[in-house]
């Protein structure tokens, strides 16, 4: 395996149009291992169709942003909770 | 020689028939991807086909290489609007792999090394349309460009080709696949510009 990733703070970018906290702060439940921690320690990778969020511990893909012409796809597919702090 | 304006070489890029709408002339090759790069050896790499029937075919790489290999010569359109012209790859046409399977569905679902999917209609894989890659430039194609084989279908967006293929589905219904699930096109012609749905 090469390592092509950066840390989950990249995903403050693409988030940042469609929530109004910050989401890298947010803490999501892996559905792969169970893992409940902040999106900023996932694995990010810039597709050139999209970013996907990785798990650091298991490698399970957590969400995927794609950004169309007239908006943007979020898929939370690989995160069975999302807490956020208010 | 080499005296001979630009202009007298008729088009410009934005004119060039070769080139679908919205596309522009890459010079490089962008390697980007959703996930880490597997790292298959051809020893243990395995190519497998699943009918309706619960049926399953299998070729080693050796196998596979003995069906025959291609030379591919063709234009390739990522969604993200780079088009590289001229390409050459060698590889497999599909239409050998199919020539034993029996199946009534319509549609095939792609498998990659890695978990990625992509849905493609089955008449889009024949006829010459569609190849198990295995080289690019002469050389075994690389990790980075989904080495060590790739699926390409050049006449639609270069998403469809997926990297580190390790297997086809048959579907009676065209199901999205990976991308085509998160706002990409079901088809992909990219003179159509079928870009997202
Ligand atoms: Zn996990």
């Amino acid at each position: 395996m090469m390592p092509r990733h950066v840390d989950g703070n990249a995903l403050a970018g693409p988030l940042s149009d469609l929530f109004a906290f910050d989401v890298t702060c947010a803490s999501g439940r892996c559905v792969g291992c169970g893992d409940v921690t902040v999106l900023a320690r996932a694995m990010v990778y810039e597709d050139e169709m999209g970013f996907v969020a990785r798990c650091h511990l298991c490698d399970s893909m957590l969400l995927t942003v794609v950004r169309t012409a007239d908006g943007a796809w979020l898929d939370l597919q690989g995160i069975s909770g999302l807490h956020v702090a208010l | 020689m080499g005296i001979i304006s630009r202009g007298f070489s008729g088009r410009s890029r934005e004119h060039n028939p070769d080139l679908p709408p919205g596309q522009y002339l890459a010079e490089d090759f962008p390697v980007l991807s959703a996930g880490p790069t597997p790292d298959i050896d051809t020893a243990d790499w395995s190519f497998r086909v699943q009918t309706e029937s619960g049926k399953q075919y299998t070729w080693s790489w050796d196998e596979m290489q003995a069906l025959g290999l291609e030379e591919i010569h063709t234009d390739i359109h990522c969604v993200t609007r780079w088009s590289k012209l001229g390409t050459s790859w060698r590889g497999i046409s599909l239409d050998k792999i199919f020539a034993g399977i029996e199946t009534e569905n319509a549609y095939v679902m792609a498998h990659s090394y890695g978990g990625y999917t992509t849905n493609v209609p089955l008449e889009d894989l024949l006829d010459g349309k569609a190849w198990i890659a295995t080289e690019y430039d002469g050389e075994p194609l690389d990790p980075e460009h989904g080495g060590p084989a790739r699926l390409l279908v050049p006449h639609l967006y270069f998403w469809k080709s997926a990297k580190w293929v390790n297997g086809l589905r048959m579907m009676e219904t065209d199901d999205p696949g990976f991308w085509e699930q998160n706002g990409y096109h079901l088809y992909g012609d990219p003179w159509l510009e079928q870009r997202y749905w």
